[in-house]
């Protein structure tokens, strides 16, 4: 019992870093460094709780979610692949966008500065371990799916064999008719749409968008990406990781000796030791951030 | 002759450097007007008292004077990273560690020593603090080759939940989140020289912001080690067949860039509330790097990228009457992501219409 309720808090906690990972992993294989997962997730929270508040309906809710991380995915495609902007600082400023915007329309939709109003999600009552309730959920199905999709879609078609090529060496891509730029682009919009959900996942399952609700998670699913080195697979695995951790420590509360902040931590040390290659290093896409050429 | 083309390169520099920044303030304003019409509020009204309230009164300046202060540190910082090609994500937790050590500094020493006997003391601290984050990341690019960006955003998420803790766990008064008071070194606001300026939080570091500019600036472009690491952001292939050590230019940049934004956290400790506080430096690190883009890494467009910003970020509050002071969150951000899309855009202008008006043009 004590176990199921755990695995099943370790799932919902792990949901949002799945989706915006799993959309982070595609963008990274392009080329294109995935610094606005977090501006993408907070768009995508606010644009479903706006969508799921004026339709009372969760889907369409998702829907708006998915566009909301799509636009700021769309963004950062026209600033650093149509106009070649240096990418880090562009995916800085797409996170600060997101945080002024999403601020500045919570206020002119609901006359708050805080959060929003109970906006209807798809959870159900929870039971038990809450594992039953889990599986109601179409949301947590789709994050399950995320990161197989992807891994699919990276591995087993014509266009992940383009995405991974443009990342690797956009110039040898080039030569044999591949077009970089359209590749490009259509991983960073895919990459959006899918931080997006993991968004909308976040406000329909509290039931309300609240200012700067997704908290550093954008960042989380790229400290899995790197520290899953890129692959899907590992990728998944690091996500569950993090989240068994920041379960753990809520479960423990109190009881613990270590304190929450060093569990906290756990996530950007553990990145930081796989990029410095104490234990196999971490290598990036080739072309990782370079856009300029 | 040769003078003349120098002056032709020295304008065609300033071109491309001024352009970018005029054209991202443009579209800023255009998504402003778009923004404040939204909210149905007159545009011109809401600029108005923008400018009314950072630039029109003593008070509203001095508040500006005191956010400028922390971005000239925090942009300063950046800045020197990126002459060295490095770009330091991590100047928002390098600050917090700088204010952090000031404030341990400060409860540690004996009370009612003059405050400029132990400002050296203080700015040694924060320098420390600041210093030992970004000379982490450094090292960590130099001896494995970990990318700088991303342990610069890790360190950034580490300092700021050790920084936390220490503060919960060991130094914090009773139901606050901050350090006891200084016992020595606080600095008088800037209201004790000039008067007007009463009840703003600027004060005395402002000044000691423009002498760390200046020398920024000697250290850049009149040392040698600031040569060789301008030459190593240029061309790190170049420099080191030039004799340069670049992984060791690499950690000594990220350790200076690390110092020059822990000391930008005396601006708080020091100058204004006197202890370290949780979540001073909010924002301020990502700021610089604003700063440092729009500035152009030059030390003195640094300070006027930072009076630019800082005039926003006090903006906010002046225009909360009418409309979301996070109206200015956005605008600040339209500015980077305008800045850093026109500067390749523009240089490509620019120069495909001086080559089509030929030599002389």
């Amino acid at each position: 019992m004590m176990f199921l309720a755990f695995l099943s808090q370790t799932i919902r906690i792990a949901m949002p870093y799945l989706f915006a990972s799993a959309g982070g992993v595609l963008s990274e294989r392009s080329g294109l460094i995935g610094l606005g997962l977090e501006g993408y997730m907070l768009s995508g929270a606010f644009c479903a709780a706006l969508g799921s508040y004026y339709s009372h309906s969760p889907w369409i809710g998702l829907a708006a979610g998915l566009a909301g991380g799509t636009v700021f995915a769309a963004l950062y495609g026209l600033c650093s692949v149509r106009y070649k902007g240096d990418q880090v600082v562009v995916g800085v400023a797409i996170n600060l966008l997101a945080v002024g915007i999403t601020r500045f329309f919570l206020r002119f939709a609901f006359g708050s500065s805080s959060n929003s109003p109970r906006v209807p999600g798809f959870s159900v009552a929870e039971t038990g371990s809450g594992l039953l309730a889990l599986a109601h959920d179409p949301m947590i199905w789709m994050g399950a799916l995320a990161m197989p999709v992807v891994g699919w879609v990276l591995y087993r078609t014509p266009f992940g064999l383009r995405v991974r090529a443009v990342g690797e060496h956009p110039g040898a891509a080039l030569s044999v008719g591949i077009p970089v730029a359209r590749v490009r682009w259509l991983a960073v919009l895919l990459s959006g749409a899918i931080a997006g959900m993991g968004g909308a996942y976040l406000a329909l399952d509290q039931h309300q968008f609240t200012d700067q609700m997704t908290a550093g998670r954008g960042f989380i699913a790229l400290a899995a990406i790197i520290f899953g080195r890129w692959d899907p697979p590992r990728v998944g695995l690091a996500c569950l990781l993090f989240a068994a951790a920041e379960t753990f420590q809520i479960r423990l509360q109190g009881a613990s000796a270590v304190p929450a902040q060093f569990v906290e931590m756990i996530p950007y040390v553990l990145t930081i030791v796989a990029l410095a290659g104490v234990v196999g290093r971490a290598v990036p896409p080739a072309a990782l951030g370079k856009t300029d050429e | 002759m040769s003078a003349s083309a120098g002056a032709r390169r020295w304008r065609a520099q300033l071109e491309e450097a001024v352009l970018p920044a005029v054209v991202a303030l443009l579209i800023a304003a255009l998504v402003g007007d778009v923004l404040i019409i939204v909210y149905g509020q007159s545009p011109g009204e809401v600029y108005r008292a923008l400018l009314e309230g950072t630039w029109g009164n003593a008070y509203g300046l001095g508040q500006v004077l005191y956010k400028t202060t922390t971005l000239t540190f925090t942009g300063l910082s950046v800045a020197i990273g990126l002459r060295a090609g490095l770009f330091n994500i991590g100047a928002e937790s390098q600050l917090a560690a700088g204010g952090f050590a000031a404030g341990v500094l400060g409860t540690l020493l004996p009370p009612g020593l003059p405050a400029l006997l132990v400002l050296p003391l203080f700015i040694v601290a924060a320098a420390i603090g600041g210093g030992a984050v970004g000379g982490a990341a450094g090292v960590l690019k130099s001896k494995w080759g970990a990318h700088e960006v991303i342990t610069t955003i890790m360190l950034n998420f580490i300092v700021l939940a050790l920084l936390n803790y220490l503060t919960v766990a060991h130094f914090k008064v009773f139901d606050t989140l901050h350090t006891a008071d200084v016992r020595s070194g606080a600095l008088p606001r800037l209201s004790a020289l000039i008067p007007p300026f009463h009840g703003s939080a600027a004060n005395m570091v402002l000044f000691l912001a423009l002498a760390v500019v200046a020398v920024a600036w000697w250290y850049l472009f009149r040392s040698r080690a600031g040569y060789e690491l301008r030459a190593v952001g240029l061309q790190p292939g170049a420099a080191e067949y030039g004799g340069v050590n670049v992984p060791g230019v690499w950690w000594r940049a990220m350790l200076i860039s690390g110092a020059v934004a822990g000391i930008g956290g005396l601006n708080f400790v020091l100058g204004y509330k006197h202890y370290y506080e949780d979540g001073f430096s909010t924002g301020a690190g990502f700021l610089g790097i604003a700063v440092a883009l729009v500035g152009r890494n030059n030390p003195v467009g640094v300070v006027l990228a930072a009076l630019l910003f800082g005039t926003l970020s006090q903006g906010g509050l002046a225009v909360n009457a009418l409309v979301p002071k996070q109206m200015v969150d956005v605008l600040q951000a339209v500015v980077i992501i305008a800045v850093v899309t026109s500067v390749p855009e523009v240089r490509r202008v620019l120069r495909s219409a001086r080559r089509r008006g030929g030599p002389e043009a």
